[in-house]
């Protein structure tokens, strides 16, 4: 790491909102900026250790036509992340140690902040023979996943918790009863039946989160709930929490954003699974992440091509990009009226998912690597899918007019995104520290 | 106080999704090239463009009646049925009504899955509608088949069934028919739609129909069969058909499919003809002069007893001949200037 070292001036912390000057040196914070040190006047923004996502569909291997680990690594630096964990429902599935070496070497070559890879839970996400493991741990998967597809069958999602704890690799749940959610395409409801879609009921969610609830107190596994979308699930999650069960969960910024309406007539652009749910749901997830229940945010960014997306509904694949647009959903419809503070809003994007996967910690002291964001909580702008830098322009916010901008990403020691309208930032980038 | 809000959609004219909706197609029409309407669904389509149809359609019905086809109104037009499910009676329908218009028309019937032959619908359809077609009836599995080619394509788009979603033209038949057996009008009536509601186009475009034209609807069926907040389609759900038939001024029969009962939604045929069959004791409940629809084809015996079916209060017959009648005024508004400047 040979990154030019800078000073960031005139910024607040993330916390505190005190006034912060902070020095980067080889890639990490430190104590006194060196002499040639360039110089960002942050002009009062936040400075906040980067986010994380650890729900991001890279689609490499196999599926590069959708997003690459370069372009989805991009868009998670312009969305103010540092560090995204990869799905492993790929084309080949990553189920072997050598995928995980793959992803991680090709990250390291084209990638714009890190990438911690997740392996499969069952071989190919058939739900019927477990994974190595231990294997997957030791070249660097993070977690284990079929994401996309529940382990069906409640033994093998026993065998699967209990084999995890001795690879110390938490399980991530996609939570979905296959048959009850039979060929259904959106949320069961008035939206569905008026526009004659099969409906995917609530239930089908939330009764895996109670089947996995259950088998990770018979195992003693570390469960994690992904993408959690209505409110049974979260008295679910209630009922772990009384029980002392190690078992945490997410939701998405769609899911507090959007209701089932959305869907309108046909928008392909919601349709996503778990699929956008009623407003009773919306106002149970909002209440779930006041309440506590709900340990950290991520996007379930799922990019598609806009081909593949231009079918008629039943026919569209499901899923939406979220990395560009996470920062400024969470302030337009959890900061702004009032459900969380900045402050902790910001933790669920940094370090409570870091807590939920064990990785080492960020804080804004000398030593700690250099993985920064600089962020503007008060900025408007509108969210245009065609400058996304994702491959994927498959977003249900298009001309929405959000609050809160990424000013500029480090990852490192490296500046890897700078908002154009953030002149500052050239200090570092015309240093030559751009990633 | 909202800090962040969508982008509001230009309301069209009449609403729902009717009409074509205002992004642009694909490629920019040519220039002069008629504003070709769609008939996607009869979901947000006021009283009296319903009415205006129904006249339209009792215009033709005279003279049909009077062999007074074919008529030159639609000469120049062409059409195409594109049919991805399968379809006797609405493909018929169709044909009939564009020959008698004077109409160019071809058909075709493919199983969806000869589109899986690779080509997309919408490939197959604008190739379709570069041979100069001006209209596309469509019929296909998906729900919103046909609005997605309306916002894709510039020819002007029929929808002939899309998935359970909606069949406005057989909405509109049952309408003329219930016109016909209800010689006072639409006021104060009541039609008990009964069946498979959740796989339903017929009882959606029925209900949509009726609710614009203010006669109250009471649907009837299993529960595995009833969809989710069926009640905002305008509409009650009754317990038991006898509830729904007692003093109703017509009854929606609709088809049951023996894949409901492999998909384990219905225990056994000859339950469902039991608890839900339109028989001729459960008839007499409704009022006198009441009738019975069905949008065919039947099940005699399942959800409908042969007796009722051929019996006097069936209309079942009239709403076939309506069809045509139907086909040849959507056809006449849909084809719009384009039929103008042809004759």
């Amino acid at each position: 790491m040979s990154a030019p070292a800078f000073v960031i001036r005139n910024a607040r912390h993330w916390k505190s909102g005190a006034s912060l000057e902070l020095a980067v040196a080889d890639g990490a914070i430190g104590a006194v900026a060196p002499r040639d040190a360039a110089v960002i006047d942050a002009g009062g923004a936040l400075l906040a250790p980067g986010l994380v996502d650890l729900h991001v569909h890279l689609r490499e291997p196999g599926q590069a036509f959708k997003e690459t680990i370069a372009s989805g690594t991009r868009a998670a630096a312009a969305g103010g992340f540092t560090a995204v964990c990869a799905m492993p429902n790929t084309d080949p599935v990553v189920d072997s140690a050598a995928w995980i070496e793959w992803i991680l070497k090709r990250a390291a070559e084209s990638g714009h902040c890190r990438v911690h890879p997740i392996g499969a839970v069952t071989m190919a996400q058939q739900g019927e023979r477990l994974t190595p493991a231990a294997a997957l741990g030791r070249a660097g998967a993070v977690a284990l996943s079929d994401d996309g597809r529940p382990v069906m069958s409640a033994a093998v999602m026993r065998r699967a918790l209990e084999y995890a704890r001795h690879a110390g690799l938490p399980i991530i749940a996609h939570e979905e009863d296959l048959a009850l959610r039979g060929d259904g395409q959106m949320n069961e409801g008035v939206t569905a039946t008026r526009l004659g879609l099969p409906g995917i009921p609530a239930a089908a969610e939330s009764v895996m989160a109670r089947r996995d609830i259950d088998l990770a107190a018979l195992t003693g596994g570390r469960l994690h709930l992904a993408h959690l979308s209505c409110a049974a699930s979260f008295d679910a999650v209630r009922d772990a929490r009384q029980r002392g069960l190690a078992v945490s969960a997410e939701t998405c910024p769609h899911y507090w954003t959007l209701t089932d309406e959305t869907v309108g007539d046909y928008d392909t652009n919601a349709k996503m699974n778990p699929p956008l749910r009623s407003a009773a749901d919306r106002d149970a997830v909002i209440a779930a992440i006041r309440e506590g229940l709900v340990d950290c945010f991520a996007t379930d960014h799922a990019p598609h091509t806009s081909e593949e997306k231009r079918r008629p509904f039943d026919q569209a694949p499901f899923g939406i990009v979220g990395l560009e647009t996470a920062f400024a959903l969470t302030v337009s419809f959890l900061v702004r009226p009032g459900h969380l503070k900045l402050a902790r809003a910001l933790e669920l994007w940094t370090e409570a998912p870091r807590r939920v996967m064990g990785m080492p910690e960020v804080r804004l002291e000398p030593g700690f690597p250099a993985d920064l964001v600089l962020l503007d909580p008060a900025r408007e702008w509108t969210v245009d899918p065609d400058a996304f830098h994702s491959m994927g322009r498959n977003s249900p916010f298009a001309g929405w007019r959000l609050t809160g901008r990424v000013l500029a990403t480090v990852c490192g020691g490296r500046l890897t995104h700078a908002d154009p309208a953030f002149s500052a930032a050239q200090a570092i980038a015309s240093a030559g520290a751009t990633a | 106080m909202r800090h962040a809000q969508a982008p509001t959609r230009p309301a069209a004219p009449g609403a729902g999704i009717f009409y074509r909706p205002t992004d642009p197609p694909d490629a920019a029409p040519a220039p002069g090239a008629s504003a070709c309407r769609d008939l996607l669904g009869l979901e947000g389509m006021s009283r009296s463009e319903i009415l205006e149809i129904l006249d339209a359609a009792a215009a033709y019905r005279d003279r049909i009646r009077a062999h007074a086809l074919p008529t030159n109104e639609l000469r120049g037009v062409t059409v195409c049925n594109a049919f991805f499910e399968n379809s006797t009676r609405t493909r018929v329908s169709f044909e009939i009504a564009e020959q008698g218009l004077g109409a160019i028309h071809t058909s075709f019937q493919a199983g969806s899955s000869s589109v899986a032959k690779g080509e997309t619908l919408l490939d197959t359809l604008r190739v379709i509608a570069s041979m100069r077609v001006d209209l596309l009836v469509v019929r296909h599995a998906s729900p919103g088949a046909a609005a997605y080619l309306a916002r894709h394509l510039e020819a002007g788009v029929i929808n002939a069934g899309d998935g359970a979603h909606e069949h406005p033209t057989q909405g509109l038949l049952d309408l003329m028919t219930l016109r016909q057996a209800w010689r006072d009008g639409f006021a104060g009536r009541r039609v008990a739609i009964v069946g498979d509601i959740a796989h339903s186009r017929v009882a959606r475009s029925a209900a949509f129909g009726l609710h614009a034209l203010g006669v109250e609807v009471t649907f009837a069926g299993p529960a595995t069969l009833m969809p989710a907040g069926i009640e905002s389609l305008g509409g009650a759900v009754a317990a038991t058909v006898e509830e729904a038939m007692r003093g109703a001024d017509a009854v929606i029969t609709l088809r049951i499919q023996r894949e409901r009962m492999e998909a384990g939604l219905l225990p056994s045929l000859v339950e469902y003809a039991h608890e839900w069959g339109i028989t001729a004791r459960r008839v007499e409940l409704m009022k006198a002069g009441a009738v019975v629809l069905h949008p065919g084809p039947m099940n005699r015996g399942v959800e409908i007893t042969p007796e009722v079916a051929d019996g006097p209060r069936s209309v079942i017959l009239d709403q076939v001949e309506n069809g045509v009648a139907i086909r040849c005024a959507v056809l006449k508004r849909c084809a719009g200037d384009l039929a103008k400047a042809a004759t």
